[in-house]
C-alpha cells in the first residue's frame, strides 16, 4: 500500500461508540424503541432484519442525519455523550457526524463533478486540508479500488459498482473513525456485487471499525465480528455469524434467514 | 413598399436594440436573477416571517401587469415626490418583474434535486449554506437553465413597454420614426423583424448551453 493512503484510526483500547435504548418515532410510529450497541474498535458489525424494521434509522442516526429522542450514545474516543432525550445541539451533532461516514446504497455520488471531485470535496473544503495532499490521498485510494484510471470521469459515465466503490472511496478519504454502510450493493447488478464486497471485506481486515447494513449473508459470515438481527425495531437477537446463521435462538430470526436463504 | 425608407431606419432601429433593448434587457435580467435567488432562498426559509415576505413579493409580481408596475413607478410615485427618471424606472421594474418570476424557476430546481444529494453532503461535514452552494445550486442551476432562458426572451419582448414611459429602446425609436414618416405599417413590421431575429438568435444560444450543461448529468 502506498504511504499516501488512508488507514483505520490506531485502536485506543476504549470503544468507538456506546449506544444504548436509541429510539426514534416518526409521527407517532415507533421505528426504533430501544437499539443498543457497542462498537470495539476495528470490529465489524453487521445489522439484518425485515424491510422496516429499522436498519437505516439506526445508521443515519449514528451519522447525525436522523435525530432520536432518546437513548444515549458515547464515543469515549471523540469526548462525546450525547442523551438524545434532550435537544442535541448542533455543534454536537456535527461531532458525531465528523465520527462516522457513510456509504448510501444509491451512492448520492454528486453528478455535477468528477470522480477526484466527489472524493476531494469534503477533505477540502470541509477538514480545508492542503488540497495537493488530499489529491495524493484520494489518487492512492481510487487505486486501491481500481478506478486510478477513472478519476477524471463524471459518476453518469460509470457502471454501478464502479460508482459505489467511489462512494467507498469519498467516505474514507474523510478519515472517519468509523464506517457506515447501508446496503451498499443491493442496488447493483448481481456481477457487479462482487468487486464491491471485495472491498469492503479488505477494510474490514485492514482494521476499520464498521456498522453494515446488507442482506449478504455469505458476506456477513466472513465479515462480520457480530450480527445483529433488529425487528420493528428492537435487536430481537446477536451474535457471532456462525452461530446466529446456524442456531438462531429466535424464531422470527430463523424465519427471516429462511427467506434469505430460500426465497421461493 | 418604401425600401429607401426600410434601409435608412435600420440603423436607428438597431442603434436602439443595441443601446437600448440589449442593455435594458441584460441589466434588469442579472439583477432580477439576484433578487429571484435571493427570493427562493427567502421562500425556502424555515423562518416564516421570511418566507412571507418572499411570497408576498412573488405574489404581487406575478398578480399585476408589468405595465401597470411601471405606470405606478413612473408616473405614480411623483405625486408623492418620488420622481425617478426613464431609465432606472425601467430597469427598477423589469428586475423586480424577473425576480417575481425567476425565483419560482429557481425555487422549483431547488426542490427538485434528489434529497440524498443534501444527505450526502452533509455526511461529508458540510453545513446548509456551503452544501447549497457546492452541491445544490450548481445542479439546480442545470435544471433552470431552460426556463430561464424563457423568462430573458420575454424580458426582451417586455422591454418594448417601456417605450410607454420615454425610454428610447429599440420600439420608441420605431414609433418615433413611424409618426415622423407616417408610414406606421412598415416600422412597426420592421421593429417585429428586429425583435424576432434577437430572440431567434437567443433560442439557438439558449440550445447550445442546455446541450453544454447536460453533458455529465445522468
Ligand atoms: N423520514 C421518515 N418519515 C416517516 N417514516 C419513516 C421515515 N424514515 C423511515 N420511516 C419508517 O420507519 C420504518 C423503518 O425504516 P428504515 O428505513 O429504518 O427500515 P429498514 O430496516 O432500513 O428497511 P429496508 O430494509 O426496507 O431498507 C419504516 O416503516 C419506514 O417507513
Ligand atoms: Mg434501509
Amino acid at each position: 500500500m502506498s504511504p499516501d493512503s488512508i488507514a483505520p484510526p490506531q485502536p485506543t483500547g476504549e470503544n468507538v461508540l456506546e449506544v444504548s435504548g436509541l429510539a426514534k418515532s416518526f409521527g407517532g410510529t415507533r421505528v426504533l424503541r430501544a437499539v443498543d450497541l457497542t462498537l470495539r474498535p476495528g470490529r465489524v458489525v453487521c445489522l439484518i432484519g425485515p424491510s422496516g424494521s429499522g436498519k437505516t434509522t439506526v445508521l443515519r442516526s449514528l451519522n447525525g442525519l436522523e435525530t432520536p429522542d432518546g437513548g444515549m450514545l458515547q464515543a469515549p474516543a471523540a469526548d462525546l455523550d450525547i442523551d438524545f432525550s434532550r435537544p442535541l445541539a448542533d455543534a454536537t451533532r456535527n461531532r458525531l457526524r465528523d465520527l462516522s461516514a457513510m456509504v448510501f446504497q444509491q451512492h448520492n455520488l454528486f453528478p455535477h463533478l468528477t470522480v477526484l471531485q466527489n472524493v476531494i470535496e469534503g477533505p477540502v473544503r470541509v477538514q480545508r486540508r492542503p488540497r495537493a495532499e488530499v489529491i495524493d490521498e484520494a489518487r492512492a485510494l481510487l487505486a486501491r479500488v481500481g478506478l486510478e484510471a477513472r478519476s477524471d470521469a463524471y459518476p453518469a459515465q460509470l457502471s454501478g459498482g464502479q460508482q459505489q466503490r467511489v462512494g467507498i472511496v469519498r467516505a474514507l478519504a474523510l478519515k472517519p473513525t468509523l464506517l457506515l454502510f447501508d446496503e451498499p450493493t443491493s442496488a447493483l447488478d448481481p456481477e457487479l456485487v462482487g468487486d464491491v464486497l471485495s472491498v469492503m471485506k479488505d477494510l474490514a481486515d485492514e482494521g476499520w471499525t464498521m456498522v453494515v447494513v446488507t442482506h449478504e449473508l455469505a458476506f456477513a459470515r466472513d465479515v462480520a465480528d457480530e450480527v445483529l438481527f433488529l425487528d420493528d425495531g428492537v435487536v430481537l437477537e446477536r451474535g457471532a455469524p456462525d452461530r446466529i446463521f446456524t442456531a438462531p435462538r429466535e424464531e422470527r430470526t430463523r424465519r427471516f434467514l429462511e427467506r434469505l436463504m430460500r426465497p421461493f | 413598399m418604401d425600401w429607401d425608407l426600410v434601409l435608412s431606419s435600420i440603423w436607428p432601429l438597431l442603434d436602439g436594440a443595441v443601446r437600448g433593448t440589449i442593455p435594458l434587457a441584460l441589466v434588469s435580467f442579472a439583477l432580477g436573477l439576484v433578487l429571484a435567488l435571493l427570493a427562493a432562498l427567502a421562500r425556502l426559509s424555515p423562518r416564516w416571517w421570511l418566507s412571507g415576505i418572499a411570497r408576498f413579493y412573488i405574489s404581487v409580481i406575478r398578480g399585476t401587469p408589468l405595465i401597470v408596475q411601471l405606470y405606478v413607478v413612473f408616473f405614480g410615485l411623483p405625486s408623492i415626490d418620488v420622481v425617478i427618471p426613464p431609465w432606472p424606472s425601467a430597469i427598477l421594474v423589469l428586475s423586480l418583474n424577473v425576480g417575481g418570476y425567476a425565483a419560482e424557476i429557481i425555487r422549483a430546481a431547488i426542490l427538485s434535486i434528489p434529497r440524498g444529494q443534501w444527505e450526502a453532503a452533509y455526511t461529508i461535514g458540510m453545513p446548509r449554506w456551503l452544501a447549497l452552494r457546492r452541491i445544490i445550486l450548481p445542479q439546480a442551476v442545470r435544471v433552470s437553465v431552460p426556463p430561464l432562458s424563457n423568462t430573458f426572451i420575454s424580458l426582451v419582448k417586455d422591454t418594448a413597454l417601456t417605450s410607454l414611459i420615454l425610454v428610447t429602446e429599440m420600439f420608441r425609436r420605431a414609433q418615433q420614426i413611424a409618426a415622423f414618416s407616417n408610414e406606421f405599417l412598415v416600422l412597426y413590421i420592421e421593429a417585429a423583424v428586429l425583435y424576432w431575429v434577437i430572440c431567434l438568435v437567443l433560442s439557438t444560444g439558449q440550445g447550445t448551453l442546455e446541450r453544454r450543461l447536460e453533458r455529465h448529468v445522468a
